[in-house]
Order: C-alpha cells, then structure tokens, then sequence
C-alpha cells in the first residue's frame, strides 16, 4: 500500500507542531476560541456533547497492521480504549483532552496518519470501495486514483475555503459499494469503446437535509485528464456555489438550481479554457503511486479442496466472506456489530487482533468500510478456519454481515452536538430484537441505516429501511423511510408517514419485516425486492393500522 | 404569545477536558447541574450569561439551558440536557461514571 515519502512525512509532523503551537496559544490566552476553533476543526477536533472528538483520516478506507496498532496505542493512552470507526471510513475518538491532541497527532504523524481536512468547507478525505484491490469484479483499483487526488486537493490554495464541505468517492467497480452517487463528486472507473481506463464523472449527489442522487457529468474522462476535470469542476462550485445560505451551500444545490445542462457547459468551457492548460496527470507520479498499490506476493499453494463442515465456520463463510479476484483467496468482512453492542466501536484488544491478523494472514492490509466494518481483503482460503477462530475468541466473528443487525448508525446524541436524537441505543435495541443469526439469515439481505439528526451521517435515505431521528417538541422522534438503496442503482427512500417515538421505533421496525415475511413470494426474494414489487402500503399499513385500531378502541 | 420564561442555569463546556459544566452561584463552574446557579426572570437570565462569559480560558459555548426546580435544586428540562448531565446511553462514561 501508498506509504508516505519524506514530502508527505514532514509535512504532516509540520503541521503537529503548527496545531501544538496553536493548543498552546489558546491556552495561554492568546486565541480566543473564535479564532481557535476554525484551527482545530482543521485538525480533526470537535468539541461535542460531553468532551472533544477527534477525527482521524483513514485515506480511502486503507490501512495496515502497525497503523491499527498505532490506533489501539491512542485509544489506550489517551482515550477510553476504544474507536469508532464511521460512515465516512474514518476513525472518531470520543474523549481525548485538548492538551493531549498534539500528542495523539505526533503518534498518527508517526505511521503517516492524520486528521487534516477531516472538517470544514475543504475537500474531504476520499472514499473508496472498501474492497479495492480484492474486488472480483474490479476494472481497476480505485486507490491511486484516490491517493492522487488526496495529494492534489491537500492544502490545495484554492480549495481551502469552499462554500461548504465538498466529499468525493471513487469505485473501480461496476457494483458500486463506495456510495458514490450520494457524493459531491464520484467517480466510476469504466472503460471506453477501445477498452482504455476512465472515469465516468457524476457531481451533485448527496444526502442530508436535502438528498440528491448524483448526475453524470462526463460519461467518460479519460484517465490523465482527471485532475484538470476536477478543477474545472471545483473551480465553478467554488464562484457559483451558494455562500448566503449553508443549506443550500453544497454543489448538489447548484447542479439542482442550474440544471445540469446549463452546469456541464461552464465545466467543459472552464476546462478547455483554463485547465487544458494545466499539464495531464504526471505519468510518472501516477506510476509512483500505482507501484505502491501493486498487488501483493500471493501466496501459491492451491485452495483447499475438502468442503468446511464446521457449521459456525460455514456460516461466516456464508455471510461474512467475499469473492475475491483470485479465486484461492477470499475477502473476509469483520463484522463491527456484535449483537447488541455500538455499530462501529472496536476495543484497543479487537483493533490489535485485527493488526495482528492482517500481517499474518492479509498481506499487511485491512480497510474500513463505510458501514463500519473492517474487512481482511487478501485472505487465502486455506486459512480461513484459523482468522475465523482468532475472530471468534476475539468477540469479532458475529455472522451478520449485510444482515437486519448489521446496521449503520451515526453516533447521534450519545455524542455528537448537532444531533436531534440518539442512534445508537435504537440500533442496539434493533439487533437485540433479532439476536437469532438464524433468524436474520432467514429474513436475508436488509440494510437499516439510522441518523440521529438530518444530515444524514447515519445514511437513512438510502437504506432499505431508513430511520431519523427528530427533535419534537421536545421528545426523540423517528422517522422511517422504504426503499433506500446506497449501490449503482442509487435511490432515496420514501417516508412512510408520522415518526415513532423512541419506545415504539422498534416495534414498528419488526412490524415492518413481519409484513416482509408475510408477503415476500420467495425467500429468496430481498426486503428490497418486495418493497418494490408491491410499495409502500403494504408496509404502511403493518406500520400505522395497528396502532389506529388501539387508538379507536 | 411569549414563550412563558423557565427558570434558566449558564452552561458550557471545560476548555481542557470538554466536560459539561455549569456556572454556580459563587461564581465559579461545577459538574454538576445541582448545585448551579439558577435564573428565575429574563433579567436575571441575561445577568448569568454575562457573568458566566467572562471566562474564555476556562469554558467554552457559554449558553442558558432551561430547567425546572425540585427540592430546590436545578434539574434538566430538555432531553438533550438530560444526556448532558449524564453521558452516553451506551456505555457508563462520562458524569454518570464520575459520580459512581
């Protein structure tokens, strides 16, 4: 994987001396917060319901043994021995102290980590497949593309102040894992009619407040235009974009209020005019930066032959393991949700396991997910019993994969500030409701993804069943929407109507998937699938009849 | 018609460890919302804030949450408040584990 040159290298631990000098002036008083906090949001630092959280950068998703260590050493020295990893594929401590940061950003300077442009109106940390580099169905690895762009747009001069947030995804495959279309901008790698590499261009997709599924912009860029195209692009948000409202501040308002149309022509005029100009892609970077996602040495001896009898085994082979490119080897997801326990949060010991058998049995790789599992992307077969077995003693080898309790959930008003209602508590009550791995294999493929608040960290438009949680009148509200979908078929979920209060969500939630169960044609046939043969009512009518009845009667 | 006025305590959060934190009626700030200073008129709302901001190498996001008072002492009126003077539902962090 892409290590750090000196370049990178020092510029990190430069810019840890900058922040602890910044610490220090505003504690002696020489900053007040209002001019501290632009600089610590640059850093990663929140302040949040009851201590500082720090947002660390997981660079599309990537990660390897001695950098999960490094993780589970923060966690340990300075926090509560735990992480939480998030739907942006980046790392959250809950409870560091501010005069502690520049130590934990010298630690993450040191395996060439950070948590630059993690916040505030800057381009993003960039996602990816999670994956990238194992995908069966891969055209190429989305990675360096990834990489590349994160070199471009770090500390870019002119991007640094944007009218809001700006977050770009890559995927290098057709089944569209990275959400790319639910983004400022993503990027599908595909190929043209002479079989060259590029990218198809989508802008304008996002959730939030108001959720847009992205556009396509350019059908196909080719490969050494990429930065020039995003320029352009950025270069056109960056004058046209809304700065009078924050609401309304992101490019998929823009795209929305000028049509993509009219849009795609400032683009493709400002490119050929100004950024033609700019040289292509330095091939030989792009070859420095190849090189470092080179694929491994694999390993040669054949795949293991006899069928896995061992019935916990083949159920996680069942769940929680992937196709790999190489059929000998195979991608084993590491499910974050245990049953009952915070989507996404691993202890100091799990994210030393994880390390451990990363560099043992994966080649030295691990990536986040955005929903918030880790997963073990070179894995040969022929070790799967034994990662499966250290899993398990680990508390790390729940079989839930893609099932009812594998939910996404932001941290909601546990923790974070601009939350309306608590998320994690729901989805812990959710995945207690269907504990019976058995159970959830039988209701088969469902994503529930829950936001705390309307912006929509937690995904709820587009997951299968959404829930939002609201602030009315001063009680936890949830809202729930139907047929959301993250992949390349990207859809906003639809509202069902009235929300449900924090002690009736989940009740309405396994009423949903009784209705489901009731009137699915096959088992084969997904919640999804249902949904959309038959719409909402059905599902409707499971949620709101019910309770009408108790309220007549 | 004018929100009818709750009583209303100064809060924020401590600038070095970002713990919750009200400002009591010695003058000074406290973890714990009981023995906080409480505002029963706008007037004397508006006096607190102003007092509690004189702080900034101290507290940050200085603000007036509501509450109600039993037994004579402050206790939260908002959910969110609630959380506030007792951590995450999920795990037994923060106040609630202080206080143990």
């Amino acid at each position: 994987m892409y290590s750090y040159s000196n370049f990178d290298s020092d510029f990190v631990h430069s810019r840890v001396k900058e922040f602890r000098g910044q610490v220090e002036r505003r504690l002696d008083g020489s900053l007040t917060e209002d001019e501290f906090k632009p600089l610590r949001l640059m850093n990663g630092l929140y302040l949040q319901l009851h201590a500082y959280m720090l947002r660390v950068a997981v660079p599309y998703g990537t990660l390897n043994g001695r950098q999960m260590r490094q993780l589970a050493h923060i966690a340990d020295t300075w926090d509560k021995g735990y992480g939480h990893f998030t739907t942006r594929q980046n790392i959250q401590f809950n409870w560091p102290k501010l005069q502690d940061v520049p130590d934990i950003l010298e630690a993450l300077a040191d395996v060439g980590m950070h948590a630059i442009q993690t916040s505030g109106n800057c381009i993003r940390n960039v996602t990816s497949d999670h994956y990238a580099g194992a995908a069966a169905d891969e055209i190429e690895d989305p990675r360096p593309t990834a990489e590349l762009i994160r070199q471009w747009s770090t500390d870019h001069p002119e991007f640094a102040y944007l009218p809001r947030k700006f977050k770009v995804a890559v995927t290098g495959s057709p089944n569209d894992r990275a959400v790319t279309k639910a983004h400022d901008i993503g990027l599908r790698m595909v190929r043209n009619d002479a079989g060259e590499p590029g990218y198809e261009v989508v802008i304008g997709g996002g959730l939030g407040r108001t959720p847009m599924v992205g556009k396509v912009v350019r059908d196909f860029l080719p490969k050494a235009d990429l930065l020039a195209y995003l320029e352009a692009i950025l270069q056109v948000y960056n004058l046209s974009g809304r700065r009078d409202n924050k609401y309304k501040a992101r490019i998929k308002i823009l795209v929305h209020e000028t049509g993509l149309e009219e849009l795609r022509a400032r683009i493709e005029d400002t490119f050929a005019r100004q950024c033609r100009l700019l040289p292509d892609v330095d091939p030989a970077t792009l070859a420095r930066i190849e090189a470092a996602f080179a694929a491994p040495d694999w390993d040669s001896r054949p795949a293991p032959q006899a069928p896995v009898v061992e019935a916990g085994l083949r159920s996680f082979i069942d769940t929680n393991v992937t196709a790999h490119k190489r059929p000998e080897y195979a991608i084993v997801s590491v499910s974050i949700k245990p049953i009952g326990g915070t989507p996404g949060d691993a202890t100091s010991a799990q994210m030393r396991t994880l390390a451990d058998l990363a560099e043992r049995y994966s080649h030295d790789e691990l990536r986040i997910s955005h929903e918030q599992n880790v997963i073990l992307p070179h894995v040969h077969r022929a070790d799967l019993a034994a990662v499966y077995a250290e899993l398990r003693a680990a508390g790390l080898a729940t079989a839930n994969i893609g099932l009812v309790s594998d939910i996404i959930a932001c941290p909601g008003m546990d923790y974070c500030a601009l939350a309306t209602a608590r998320s994690i508590p729901i989805a812990q009550q959710i995945s207690e409701a269907f504990a019976d791995l058995d159970a959830q294999r039988d209701i088969g493929p469902l994503k529930i993804k829950i936001s705390g608040c309307i912006n929509a960290c937690g995904h709820h438009h587009v997951g299968h069943i959404g829930i939002l949680g609201l602030d009315r009148a001063g009680v936890e509200n949830y809202q729930i929407t139907l047929g959301g979908d993250g992949t390349e078929t990207t859809t906003i979920g639809t509202r069902t109507g009235p929300g449900f209060a924090y002690d009736e969500i989940v009740p309405a939630v396994q009423r949903l998937i009784e209705a489901y169960l009731d009137i699915r044609e096959t088992a084969e046939e997904t919640f999804l699938q249902t949904y959309r043969r038959v719409g909402l009512d059905p599902f409707k009518a499971a949620l709101y009849e019910a309770e009408d009845a108790a309220r007549a009667a | 018609m004018a929100r009818k006025f709750l009583p209303q305590v100064a809060t924020a959060n401590d600038l070095y460890e970002g713990d919750v934190i009200y400002f009591t009626p010695q003058g000074g700030w406290t973890r714990d919302l009981s023995d906080a200073a409480v505002a029963h008129d706008p007037e004397a709302a508006e006096a607190l804030l102003k007092a509690a901001s004189a702080f900034p190498l101290q507290v940050v996001g200085v603000y007036l949450a509501d509450v109600e008072v039993v037994d004579g002492r402050p206790a939260p009126v908002h959910f969110r408040e609630v959380f506030r003077t007792r951590g995450p539902s999920n795990y037994f962090h923060g106040k609630q584990a202080e206080e143990a």
